[in-house]
C-alpha cells in the first residue's frame, strides 16, 4: 500500500469512480499547476469498493462545472491546517459554458469564432448536453 | 408582443403568439389590399448564404405585397462573406441599414449566432439541416386552415426523417397542440433522429414504420419530403433511397377523404403528378399560405 501523507493545506477531490481520476486530472487542468498535486487510482473504498482521489496541496478555485460533467458523484473537500473545513458535494450542472465542443460537422461553432459555447443537459443518466446552435447531442 | 424578437426555432413564440400570428394571416388572406402599405418605408434585408428559390421568393413577395422594400443576396460569393469576414461582423454591418434581416445558411445555428449579434430581428429561413421555423408556421397555417384546428390530428411523416429540417421542426411544434399522434415513415437509414424522438417519448404518441402503404388510411394528415441530394456525402446513397416512397392513386385510394397531404417543395419523384388535382394534395396551396403567413410574421415583427 503506497501512503500519501495528509494534507495540510488545500483539496481534495474524493469519491472519484475509478476511471475517472485522469480524465478529472485533466480537464480540470491540473497538470499546468506548480504546486503539489496527487492523483491515486483504485484506492480501496468501504463505501465503492476502489475510487479514485486527487490532493491538491493549494486553494484554487475548482471548475465545478468540470467536475460535475466528469463525475457528479465526487465530492470536494477544503483542507486548513490538517483539518477538514468544507465539503461539497459534486452535481451534474445544467448548463455549462466553454467546456465542451460541438461533435457536428456542419454546427456553425465549427467556422465562426464562438466565445464560450452553452451546451444545455439534455439526458442526465447518460449525462448528454445539446449545442445552443446546432442543438446535436454531445458528452465529454 | 412580438415586436424587436427574433424567429429561430419554431418554439421562440408561444402557442398564444402563435395564434394572433395566424388570425393576422386570416385577415390578409381575406383582404390583402387592406395590408399593402403597412410596410412603406421599411427595408429587409434577404441574405441567402445558399440557393433558395422558393423560399426568399416567398419573403421577398410577402414584404413587397406590405409596401416594404428588400435588399440582399442569394449568392454568398457576391457578399462580404467570400472576402473572410465573419458572419457576426457581417451581421452587426446590416443591422445598421435594415429593419429586418431574413437569413438562410447551410451552416447549422448561423441564425442563433446572428441573433446574438444584431439589433434588428432576425428570421431563420433555414439553417442547414438544422430549422426552418417560417416552414413550419407555413405548415401550421396550412393545417389549420384546411382542417379548423391544429388538435386532435394523426400525422403521417414521410421520406426522409434523418436530415428533413423542415419535419423535425413541424414535429416539436405540433408536439405542443393537444392530441397530436405521429407515424414517422422513412427507410431504416433516413429514421428520424434521436435528438427528436427522445423529445416526445412519454408525452406524445408515436409510431415508427418503414411501409407508407399499410398506414395511408390512418392518417389525417400526410407529410411528404423529398430525399435531399445536398445532406448526402455519398452519391451512391442518394441514389439508393431518392425513389423509396412514391405516393400514387393507387396509395391514395386508401386514404381517408378528408385527408390532406402537404409537401414543403420542390418535390423530384416522390409525388406522382397523377394526384396533383386531387383535391386533398394541397402543396401547391400550401405555398402560397407560405406568403401570407410570411407577411404577418414581418408586420409583427416590426411592430406594424
Amino acid at each position: 500500500m503506497i501512503n500519501v501523507s495528509k494534507l495540510k493545506q488545500g483539496i481534495v477531490i474524493d469519491h472519484i469512480k475509478p476511471g475517472q481520476g485522469y480524465k478529472l486530472f485533466s480537464q480540470l487542468g491540473l497538470d499546468k499547476l506548480d504546486d503539489v498535486v496527487v492523483l491515486l487510482r483504485n484506492v480501496p473504498s468501504k463505501k465503492m469498493g476502489a475510487k479514485d482521489l486527487i490532493k491538491i496541496e493549494t486553494n484554487l478555485a475548482l471548475d465545478f462545472d468540470v467536475l460535475g460533467l466528469v463525475d457528479p458523484g465526487a465530492t470536494v473537500n477544503y483542507v486548513e491546517d490538517g483539518v477538514r473545513v468544507k465539503k461539497i458535494s459534486v452535481a451534474l450542472p445544467n448548463e455549462v459554458y466553454g467546456i465542451l465542443e460541438c461533435k457536428n460537422p456542419r454546427c456553425i461553432s465549427k467556422t465562426e469564432h464562438t466565445d464560450k459555447i452553452k451546451f444545455i443537459l439534455f439526458d442526465s443518466e447518460k449525462r448528454v448536453f445539446k449545442c445552443e446552435y446546432c442543438d446535436s447531442l454531445t458528452s465529454l | 408582443m412580438l415586436k424587436g424578437r427574433h424567429l429561430i426555432v419554431p418554439t421562440d413564440f408561444t402557442v398564444d403568439e402563435l395564434n394572433d400570428l395566424f388570425r393576422l394571416a386570416d385577415s390578409i388572406i381575406a383582404n390583402p389590399s387592406n395590408y399593402s402599405d403597412v410596410c412603406k418605408g421599411k427595408l429587409m434585408a434577404s441574405l441567402f448564404f445558399e440557393p433558395s428559390t422558393r423560399t426568399k421568393f416567398s419573403f421577398d413577395a410577402a414584404m413587397y405585397r406590405l409596401g416594404g422594400n428588400v435588399l440582399g443576396f442569394s449568392d454568398p460569393n457576391t457578399s462580404s462573406a467570400a472576402k473572410g469576414e465573419s458572419l457576426s461582423d457581417t451581421t452587426k454591418t446590416i443591422a445598421n441599414y435594415v429593419d429586418l434581416i431574413v437569413c438562410r445558411s447551410p451552416k447549422e445555428g448561423a441564425a442563433k449566432l446572428m441573433s446574438k449579434a444584431s439589433s434588428v430581428p432576425i428570421i431563420n429561413a433555414g439553417d442547414g439541416g438544422h430549422q426552418h421555423p417560417t416552414q413550419t408556421l407555413t405548415d401550421l397555417l396550412t393545417i389549420r386552415y384546411y382542417k379548423k384546428s391544429l388538435d386532435n390530428h394523426v400525422v403521417g411523416v414521410c421520406g426522409d426523417l434523418k436530415f428533413g429540417r423542415t419535419i423535425h421542426s413541424l414535429v416539436k411544434a405540433l408536439s405542443r397542440y393537444d392530441n397530436t399522434r405521429f407515424i414517422f415513415i422513412s427507410p431504416e437509414e433516413l429514421k428520424m433522429p434521436e435528438y427528436v424522438t427522445k423529445e416526445l417519448e412519454g408525452k406524445i404518441e408515436f409510431v415508427q414504420t418503414d411501409n407508407l402503404d399499410k398506414v395511408m388510411d390512418k392518417l389525417d394528415i400526410l407529410y411528404m419530403s423529398r430525399v435531399q441530394r445536398e445532406r448526402f456525402v455519398s452519391e451512391e446513397e442518394y441514389l439508393r433511397l431518392k425513389d423509396y416512397f412514391i405516393l400514387d392513386q393507387q396509395k391514395m385510394q386508401k386514404a381517408k377523404s378528408d385527408l390532406i397531404v402537404m409537401h414543403p417543395l420542390p418535390r423530384v419523384n416522390e409525388i406522382s403528378t397523377e394526384i396533383d388535382n386531387d383535391p386533398r394534395c394541397v402543396y401547391f396551396e400550401q405555398a402560397k399560405l407560405g406568403m401570407y403567413i410570411r407577411m404577418a410574421l414581418i408586420m409583427r415583427l416590426l411592430g406594424v
